[in-house]
């Protein structure tokens, strides 16, 4: 399996102590994925598509996934779309 | 107390931060290269699987490719590497605030006090390996022991991502059948030198004595020898990636051959900028100046001389640079290479002898040094291109990427 990495726009929690919160993500074709969950949050190398920044374990509708942030810019794992 | 010591090298740098951003390249022979058509067509670093061809650091891509004609050739990128070490050093300050980086892939950490003995330096060592694996998917050779050198030889002795231990006791019969040329300090002539007295390995040279080292050698005789017998005492000193400013120094790769005296100038000319501008960085004047000169023969030669006064002026370095190299390249061979360097750096408030017979050299010295000020506000304002060197203006010797830029705030890229 292929995969890509594909840059996503997120929605944000910020709470008072500046600590911040992705609660939920854009897919490219503009549907909205909330966030039910995050299991955990580390500093972790993408090994799939490469990379690195903060990972945040998600639990997007029952999957779990990874999701980036990387000095600013998220993205995800994405399975690459053969042509 | 030992000291706990560690040395860590993270394996082939470059081509691994290159398959970090890009797994694709996973599992094919990588090799980063310099740009073939700015003359810079070399292997800067290499995968292990490309070290399986035979590729070594420094050919040309053309021989590396011939060699295997499916490596795959990456662009450096150095603003990520300096990113990645960065990271990795952040990593290391989690354990102690004792770093010591050696180049932008290695550094020693003093885990003394931290890690009570060996075992637990170990312990501690492969937590870091883990631990800069996860979270910058890179791997790490460390070397664990009590000293310095030690540290670096363990390193060495296992990749990639592996831990080795060199203990106090008994150290000798883990290391003492290495070739003695495997310990730092000793390069290729020493090492050539210490085989016509018979010593080709660790052990030999521990046992060899230290007076005829000492007079083979001089000082540096006794320092192999006490490396050797694990009496390094150095300690591993706080400092930051830059190196210390001993030196300020720039060079270049010209597109096209120099071939006369005027067009080395404009390049002298256009390189000593920079180094002008990094003494001023440094609040420092230099005293003495070092040019090297590559033929297009690939021959290097080195000169230096001393400057009449301590300057941080980037024309009277040209100068002297210029005059340096007028009076000792002979021209056999067009020039391929520039490098000037400014060294043996004295801080600026700090009092110089100013010459006995004529103050002239002192009086231009300081009316250099005011018109490059005038010329650092002015691009500092303006831009870099808004001022330059007339005879630089039309220089197609000189590389567009070397070019010394200043961005607004005074701050050269």
């Amino acid at each position: 399996m292929k995969y890509e990495k594909i840059y996503v726009s997120v929605g944000l929690n910020v709470d008072t102590e500046g600590e911040i919160r992705p609660v939920a993500i854009r897919w490219r074709n503009g549907k909205i994925y909330e966030i039910d969950k995050i299991r955990q949050k580390t500093c972790a190398a993408s090994l799939k598509v490469g990379g690195r920044g903060i990972r945040y374990t998600v639990m997007i509708e029952g999957k779990e996934r990874y999701l980036f942030n990387e000095e600013g810019r998220w993205f995800v794992e994405g399975k690459a779309v053969s042509n | 107390m030992n000291r706990v010591i560690l040395h860590c090298d993270m394996n082939n740098f470059y081509a691994s931060v290159e398959c970090a951003l890009n797994p694709e390249l996973k599992g094919k022979p990588i090799a980063v290269c310099g740009d073939a058509e700015e003359r810079h067509g070399i292997v800067l670093a290499k995968n292990y699987i490309a070290s399986g061809y035979g590729i070594k650091t420094a050919e040309t891509v053309f021989s590396a490719k011939r060699k295997c004609p499916e490596l795959v050739t990456v662009r450096p990128h150095f603003d990520i590497y300096m990113r990645y070490s960065r990271l990795a050093r952040e990593i290391y300050t989690r354990y102690t605030p004792l770093i010591e980086p050696f180049g932008l892939d290695e550094c020693w950490l003093d885990l003394t006090g931290r890690a009570l003995n060996e075992g637990e330096g170990v312990a501690l060592a492969n937590e870091i390996k883990n631990t800069v694996k996860r979270e910058l998917g890179l791997t790490l050779s460390i070397g664990v022991s009590f000293n310095k050198v030690f540290a670096k030889l363990g390193s060495d002795m296992k990749k990639p991502d592996a831990v080795t231990l060199i203990p106090q006791k008994d150290f000798l019969s883990v290391i003492g059948g290495l070739s003695a040329s495997e310990l730092i300090g000793i390069g290729g002539s020493t090492g050539a030198r210490l085989n016509v007295y018979g010593i080709e390995i660790i052990a030999e040279l521990a046992s060899f004595s230290k007076n005829m080292l000492n007079q083979m050698f001089g000082k540096c005789g006794e320092q192999i020898w006490k490396y050797a017998n694990g009496l390094d005492d150095s300690p591993v000193t706080l400092r930051d990636t830059e190196a210390i400013d001993k030196s300020a120094g720039n060079g270049i790769t010209a597109p096209c051959d120099l071939e006369n005296g005027d067009e080395v100038w404009k390049v002298m000319l256009e390189l000593s900028e920079e180094v002008g501008h990094r003494l001023v960085l440094y609040g420092k004047r230099a005293a003495g100046v070092v040019i090297q000169i590559k033929d297009n023969a690939l021959n290097v030669k080195q000169w230096q001389c001393q400057l009449e006064c301590p300057t941080q002026s980037a024309y009277e370095i040209a100068k002297r640079a210029f005059r340096l190299f007028s009076e000792s390249y002979s021209w056999d061979k067009p020039v391929r290479a520039v490098t000037v360097r400014a060294i043996n750096l004295v801080y600026e408030g700090e009092p110089s002898q100013i010459s006995m017979f004529s103050s002239d050299g002192e009086k231009e010295n300081q009316r250099s040094e005011k018109i490059d000020k005038s010329l650092d506000d002015i691009r500092a304002r303006f831009g870099s291109d808004i001022i330059k060197n007339a005879a630089v203006l039309e220089n197609g010797k000189i590389p567009k990427e070397k070019t010394p830029s200043v961005l607004p705030g005074g701050i050269r890229k």
